[in-house]
């Protein structure tokens, strides 16, 4: 098969659409659509404060269109519905109230909910377009103390944690699409972890964008007490659409004293067409702030999906001798573009931080890694670890590396290490002489490529990610 | 069970081989022997399928097969394997994750059942006696940091595992000390049967001392310019290539000796 052929029978297994009644308001953003949404959710009224702070902050900022590496039409902001909730009861006192429409889809994505087939170890709060629609396993980690609710959930019953914590580590203004997201955010997953407990579970959210007008402009806060871990999932998928969708998500996440969170995203999100048409715009921000001393909060992310990808999941090390870790693949192809990569701010003593970074570009893409290391004059003994690998494809894609390294304290060190490489034929045909087909020695080379990576992922998400890498580049090469 | 006729080939449009013809039965080893620059990596890489390689002439006939119609993997799969001279490294990638793929791709085209990573780390113990190879080099990635003999060692190891119909050893002896060569080449006659059948390409006459073939065939600019049993190895060690090469120096041997 020729390299046209190898790519055309590709497919983006989770590229349906749902037919399903949905509660929509109207297109646009004004002060008036956020009353709505409030009204829509029964939000209390600082909550409608801290929207409106939002929303009137953002219409003061640019689009950051400039510095980053990547290219986009105009997005007609007043054009985006953004609610969109699939019809059902407001308030469900079982699974068995959820649409079975909405519980099928799920399960077509591999994420059951219903109690006799949900997923064992891990509990999941799934979002369809603006709303959770379930969430498994919450009175099991209730027993344990461990709240995991939708957001809204959240605001409705634990508001006093809700307002602690919300907007403390990605403050409203931050930056535009923060800022929008404060403003119309309309679900997304809360997790509190109680001093000393241990989560029995891995907590995961499974994000699916199915309106084509809608946004999905969701909210993740995951706060650790003193001495607690969680290991935390993040899955996310679309419908193929000619036309592109906005996702401008905010995840914060909080750790106490000697308090752990791993974090870990495999997004999947649609990637639009080989031409480019279609696709997500992933503009997201995630950021951590290690409170406590000895915290310790590990990003890693495995990014496949979207038209665009534009985040930097990061970490405030605030906490003496705590850690900030970042590991991220990032496959663009097509014409898929990433800007991505991190920030570790080192504000207490002897923190460290370790990024291991590997892109991935294949097709016509452009995979740029861009990330920041800041040691704050008190940071006494800081250390960073920097390690940046590109891998190109074929020869009319991409790949760069932008680092920032800004250092006000001499006791620190900061090492950054880079690398850019190819497949090679060699290696190729070596593989190929042992009886492998090409897409599985590219696969294996990737693979390879990604080990450092892969090895941090929780079991089941790294086979996942293996899986997906193989079937993304299927065909581009050759 | 190889049968090579009037073969031609190319690399960047010039011509390396100039009309070759072999034919290999079960059973047998055949040394191709030669000068640099003499064709004889190119005749193993051709006959593996490397993409740099252009076919220009003639025909490759493998098991009642058009040879040179497959893939190289579909090749590899058939039974045909390269030891290479230069072996290639592949980082972040396990040998053993990498050895149970190849074999299990094997195991699906002969319609058997693949095996699982602890049932493959069973066979894997037992083929890594045939080349002395300890455990550790199992779960190291496939040939990165290993040593000149380590590389040799390891593409016999691959052998071991594959269990070839032609293995062809592209100077399989090139920077390996004594020692090395005689546990390479032990392992290299522990693999033979009476059902499959080995090509050695080798610039020196000493690897065929441990290796001992049934038919040397010497190449100069492209084609075979003289052929014979073993002692004809020996002839070319006391005489050097220039013997054949250049009949002018040495006097009384004519290009188209090779009947």
């Amino acid at each position: 098969m020729s390299t046209a052929e190898l790519l055309s029978t590709q497919e983006y297994k989770y590229g349906f659409v749902t037919d399903i009644e949905s509660d929509m308001i109207p297109r646009g953003l004004t002060e008036d659509t956020i009353r709505l949404i409030v009204e829509k959710k029964n939000e209390p009224e600082w909550m409608l404060e801290f929207r409106l702070k939002a929303f009137r902050h953002w219409l003061t900022m640019t689009e950051p269109k400039h510095w980053p590496n990547i290219t986009y039409p105009d997005i007609d902001y007043q054009n985006i519905i953004y609610y969109s909730a699939p019809k059902q009861k407001a308030t469900k006192a079982s699974l068995d109230e959820v649409d079975p429409e909405l519980l099928r889809t799920f399960e077509k994505l591999g994420i059951p909910l219903t109690e006799q087939k949900q997923l064992a170890g891990v509990a999941v709060d799934a979002v369809f377009d603006s709303v959770s629609v379930a969430t498994t396993y919450k009175e099991k980690l209730k027993k344990h103390g461990v709240i995991f609710c939708s957001f809204t959930e959240a605001i409705r019953d634990y508001p006093e944690l809700v307002k602690k914590y919300l907007g403390s580590v990605v403050p409203t203004n931050d930056n535009f699409f923060a800022a929008l997201n404060s403003a119309v955010f309309s679900d997304g997953s809360f997790c509190f972890i109680p001093k000393g407990v241990r989560c029995p579970m891995e907590l995961s959210t499974y994000f699916r964008i199915n309106n084509s007008e809608s946004g999905q402009f969701e909210r993740t806060l995951i706060v650790a007490e003193e001495g607690s871990y969680v290991s935390y999932l993040e899955g996310c998928t679309a419908p193929k659409f000619d036309r592109n969708q906005l996702h401008a998500a905010v995840v914060e996440l909080v750790a106490l004293d000697d308090a752990q969170i791993k974090y870990s995203t495999v997004q999947n999100w649609y990637a639009g067409d080989e031409q480019g048409v279609g696709g997500i715009y992933n503009f997201v921000t995630k950021r951590g702030k290690c409170a406590g001393k000895n915290s310790k909060i590990s990003w890693t992310q495995v990014e496949t999906g979207s038209a665009i990808t534009w985040k930097y999941p990061s970490c405030i090390l605030q906490g003496d001798n705590s850690i900030g870790e970042f590991y991220s693949v990032a496959l663009t192809n097509h014409a898929q573009q990433a800007d991505t990569g991190t920030k570790m701010i080192h504000l207490g003593k002897n923190t460290r931080s370790t990024i291991i970074s590997k892109g991935i570009a294949a097709g016509r893409s452009n995979n740029s890694y861009r990330g920041l290391v800041k040691v704050m004059p008190k940071a006494e003994g800081a250390r960073n670890y920097t390690q940046c690998d590109s891998m190109l494809i074929g020869s009319s894609c991409g790949a760069n590396t932008f680092p920032y390294i800004e250092v006000m304290n001499h006791s620190s060190s900061v090492e950054h290490e880079a690398s850019t490489s190819k497949i090679s034929e060699e290696q190729l045909f070596y593989l190929q002489q042992r009886g492998i087909s090409q897409e599985d020695a590219v696969s294996l080379i990737i693979n390879g490529f990604c080990k450092d990576v892969f090895l941090q992922l929780p079991m089941e998400f790294a086979v996942e990610a293996t899986r997906l890498l193989g079937l993304k580049l299927e065909g581009s090469v050759g | 069970m190889l049968e090579i006729r009037n073969l031609h080939a190319a690399i960047n449009g010039n011509e390396i081989l100039k009309g070759i013809n072999l034919t290999v039965k079960k059973g047998e080893i055949h040394a191709i022997m030669g000068p640099n620059g003499s064709g004889k990596s190119t005749l193993a890489k051709v006959l593996a399928g490397h993409p740099q390689y252009e076919v220009t002439a003639g025909e490759v006939i493998y098991e009642g097969k058009n040879l040179l119609e497959l893939a190289p993997d579909e090749r590899a799969r058939e039974g045909v394997f390269m030891a290479f001279q230069y072996p290639i490294e592949i980082p972040g990638v396990s040998n053993a994750q990498f050895l149970r793929l190849a074999y299990n791709e094997k195991r699906k085209h002969l319609g058997e059942e693949e095996l699982d990573p602890l049932e493959f780390k069973d066979l894997l113990k037992e083929r890594a006696k045939v080349v002395e190879m300890d455990a550790s080099f199992m779960t190291r990635s496939v040939n990165e940091g290993f040593s000149g003999g380590e590389k040799k060692r390891n593409e016999i190891l691959q052998m071991a595992v594959l269990e070839p119909k032609l293995a062809v050893l592209d100077e399989t002896d090139s920077g390996l000390d004594i020692d090395a060569l005689r546990v390479v080449a032990g392992g290299v006659n522990q693999l033979l049967t009476p059902d499959n059948a080995i090509i050695v390409v080798t610039h020196y006459q000493r690897l065929l001392n441990y290796i001992v073939p049934d038919y040397v065939h010497v190449l100069a600019g492209g084609r075979i310019a003289r052929e014979g049993g073993k002692e004809l190895a020996l002839e070319l060690e006391s005489k050097g290539y220039d013997w054949i090469t250049n009949p002018n120096v040495a006097g009384s041997a004519n290009l188209n000796a090779a009947s």
